[in-house]
């Protein structure tokens, strides 16, 4: 049957983020692969909001067990879905929904899988796709192409731009059945915690602050917790603070952690290993303050600033406020 | 509490990108005799096993798909506290995909005997897929939790701390089960004592080909993968890095100005 699926998401009357990234990336390659694309909803969600990206049929499992997100269930509904449309490629994100379902799905419709796509490319006469994602801690950049289809692919968060919208377009809704029931959940949600330092999400900051081992303890956070409050920015880490405990495994910026896309990044006591570098490619402009001037980050920084942080983010933080007028 | 923990062998995914060479011939990178180390979160998982069991009673195995040099892996597991150790190797291994690996380690852990709880890292220090656990939780039809930083034995499950965007949430699982797990200050993996160091380096581990694991050729190999590495190629990185000089007021100064010529404050 062919055709580009998306897994959607619509929340608050609009088409999620992450989908609109998938949605971007569906369109880049619908025109060279000549094939329309599909999109799956699970719930109520409303169908028009994808037609106006573009998307021509939106398949549906409506089922009051998919209301909260439980693996097992999800991941039946989405099989189902995959086996109707059968697509060519089939799209999740690379966030900590794909990270949970996409080798699930693939091992189901016995396919092949990519994961942490940074780019898909047609091939302008034989019609192919090829994939590419980074391999070792970011050292390396992969070529990826499939042999089975439907391929199934995740795409790295804040990589794609997302979807433009294509105007005013209708679409069709093929409703899918799945007998779901809840003894096929092997797993139960107990409890889910928000976690945020300045009311600023991460991923859609303008401007992220972020601390490393090199601040020496949680307290060098607060520096930064403040500075991020003058510059209405959000504060992330590199995993050697989160592993330490210093601050919350949500708060990691990297390959393991977020990918951020901020105007403006600030790295204070961090050496940039390329792990921690793979989730900030998309920052426009990159500062490092590090002691160390052969530290790596300052071979992807923008701006350097060879110093301690404790007696530069004090100063620092006082000029802001003085322009922000605060 | 029966635990496996299946660990991964790579070179030092630490090392700096000035030492990192490819090989263009298996597109892999070339090995020039760099440390070989367990997968950075193989590490964290096992740490929580050797916990888990000693909260309470149990056996912890882990085990390993690979060369023979991966013995070295698995006597440091052994070293760090694990029971039993088990290396899958068999040249038919060379050139699997992700399936063919967790086809390899499910048929392993079948040997092995019924676990009540299978732990992998969150995503290997190497290719990073994140799909092995996801996937061999499917093979052995068994349920899973991916990018858990903490878990613990509650009335007879396991509950389970998973990271995600937001925060994190708290699921809860009856055994047997498989987590995916992600470093935590919870989790720092032990150093081993010199003592287990010299009795792990004596004890002998069992390897076993894949006629041993009762696994046929046909599911792993080069022959079935579900993709293909076309090519592994370097990133262009080019430095471009000014870098503010003076008094840490004067790099303050230079700094305000820079960042409001960029219109980023
Ligand atoms: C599979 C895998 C996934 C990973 N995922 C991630 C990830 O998502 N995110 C991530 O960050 N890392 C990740 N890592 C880890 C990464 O490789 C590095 O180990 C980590 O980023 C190092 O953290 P750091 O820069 O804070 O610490 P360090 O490398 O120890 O650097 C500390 C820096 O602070 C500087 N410093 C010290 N004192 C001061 C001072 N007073 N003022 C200013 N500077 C000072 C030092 O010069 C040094 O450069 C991953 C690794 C692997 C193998
Ligand atoms: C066409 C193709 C050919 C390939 N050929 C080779 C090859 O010849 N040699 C090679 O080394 N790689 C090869 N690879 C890469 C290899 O298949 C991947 O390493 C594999 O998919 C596992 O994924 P991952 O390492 O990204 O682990 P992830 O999916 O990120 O999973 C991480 C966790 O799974 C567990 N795990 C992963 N691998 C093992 C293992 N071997 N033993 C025990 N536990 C493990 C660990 O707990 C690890 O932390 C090939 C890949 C492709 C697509």
């Amino acid at each position: 049957m062919g055709g580009i699926f998306v897994f959607a998401k619509v929340e608050n009357g609009v088409p999620s983020r992450s989908t609109l990234e998938l949605l971007g990336g569906a369109q880049k390659i619908a025109a060279g692969l000549e094939e329309p694309v599909t999109a799956g909803l699970l719930g109520q969600g409303d169908a028009a909001l994808l037609y106006a990206y573009g998307v021509e049929t939106v398949y549906r499992v409506d089922h009051p067990l998919l209301k909260e997100y439980q693996a097992d269930l999800h991941l039946l509904a989405l099989e189902r879905i995959g086996r109707t449309a059968e697509p060519r490629v089939i799209l999740l994100p690379g966030d900590s929904l794909g990270r949970d379902l996409a080798g699930r799905l693939a091992f189901r419709l016995q396919t092949g899988i990519v994961t942490e796509v940074i780019d898909i490319d047609v091939h302008p006469s034989e019609k192919s796709l090829r994939f590419t994602r980074q391999a070792y801690g970011g050292k390396a950049i992969a070529a990826i192409v499939p042999k089975a289809f439907p391929v199934v692919a995740t795409l790295k968060p804040r990589t794609f731009d997302p979807a433009a919208r294509a105007g005013d377009r209708t679409g069709t809704e093929i409703p899918v059945e799945a007998p779901l029931d809840g003894a096929q959940a092997g797993t139960r949600l107990v409890e889910r915690v928000q976690e945020e330092t300045t009311g600023v999400k991460l991923e859609d900051a303008q401007v992220v602050i972020s601390g490393g081992r090199g601040l020496g303890g949680p307290e060098g956070f607060d520096l930064l917790v403040e500075l991020a409050r003058v510059l209405k920015g959000a504060v992330g880490s590199s995993r050697a603070a989160t592993d330490a405990g210093w601050v919350p495994s949500s708060m990691q910026v990297g390959q393991t952690g977020k990918t951020v896309s901020p105007d403006l990044y600030i790295a204070v006591g961090i050496s940039g290993a390329t792990q921690h570098v793979a989730g900030i490619s998309g920052a426009k402009t990159i500062v490092a303050i590090n002691t160390d001037p052969e530290a790596s980050i300052f071979k992807v920084a923008h701006l350097g600033i060879v110093g301690d942080y404790k007696a530069i983010l004090p100063p620092l933080i006082a000029r802001c406020r003085e322009l922000v007028g605060g | 509490m029966r635990i496996v923990v299946c660990l991964k062998q790579i070179i030092d995914p630490e090392l700096p990108s000035s030492q990192f060479k490819i090989d263009p011939g298996s597109k892999r990178q070339q090995p020039n005799g760099h440390p070989l180390v367990i997968s950075p979160y193989d590490e964290n998982a096992l740490e929580l096993a050797l916990q888990l069991r000693d909260q309470t009673a149990g056996h912890v195995t882990v085990l390993s798909v690979g060369q023979s040099s991966a013995v070295s892996a698995l006597r440091k597991g052994v070293a760090m506290g694990a029971d039993e150790a088990a290396l899958i190797s068999d040249p038919a291994l060379e050139g699997s995909d992700a399936f063919g690996i967790a086809a390899a380690l499910a048929q392993g852990i079948q040997k092995l005997g019924p676990p009540d709880l299978v732990l992998c890292g969150c995503e290997s220090g190497d290719w990073a897929d994140r799909i092995i656990g996801p996937i061999l939780a499917e093979a052995l039809g068994i349920p899973c939790v991916t990018y858990v930083a903490r878990a613990e034995k509650h009335n007879g499950h396991v509950r389970a701390q998973r990271v995600v965007e937001e925060g994190y949430e708290i699921w809860e699982v009856t055994p047997p089960l498989l987590l995916t797990i992600l470093s935590h200050e919870s989790n720092v993996p032990r150093y081993p004592k010199v003592k287990d160091i010299m009795t792990a380096s004596r004890r002998p581990i069992s390897t076993w080909s894949l006629s041993d694991i009762g696994l046929d050729t046909g599911h792993v190999g080069n022959a079935v993968t579900r993709v293909e590495i076309q090519e592994l190629t370097l990133p262009t990185r080019e430095s471009r890095c000014e870098f503010l000089e003076g008094e840490p007021g004067g790099q303050v100064a230079s700094l305000i100005t820079k960042l409001r010529e960029k219109k980023v404050i």
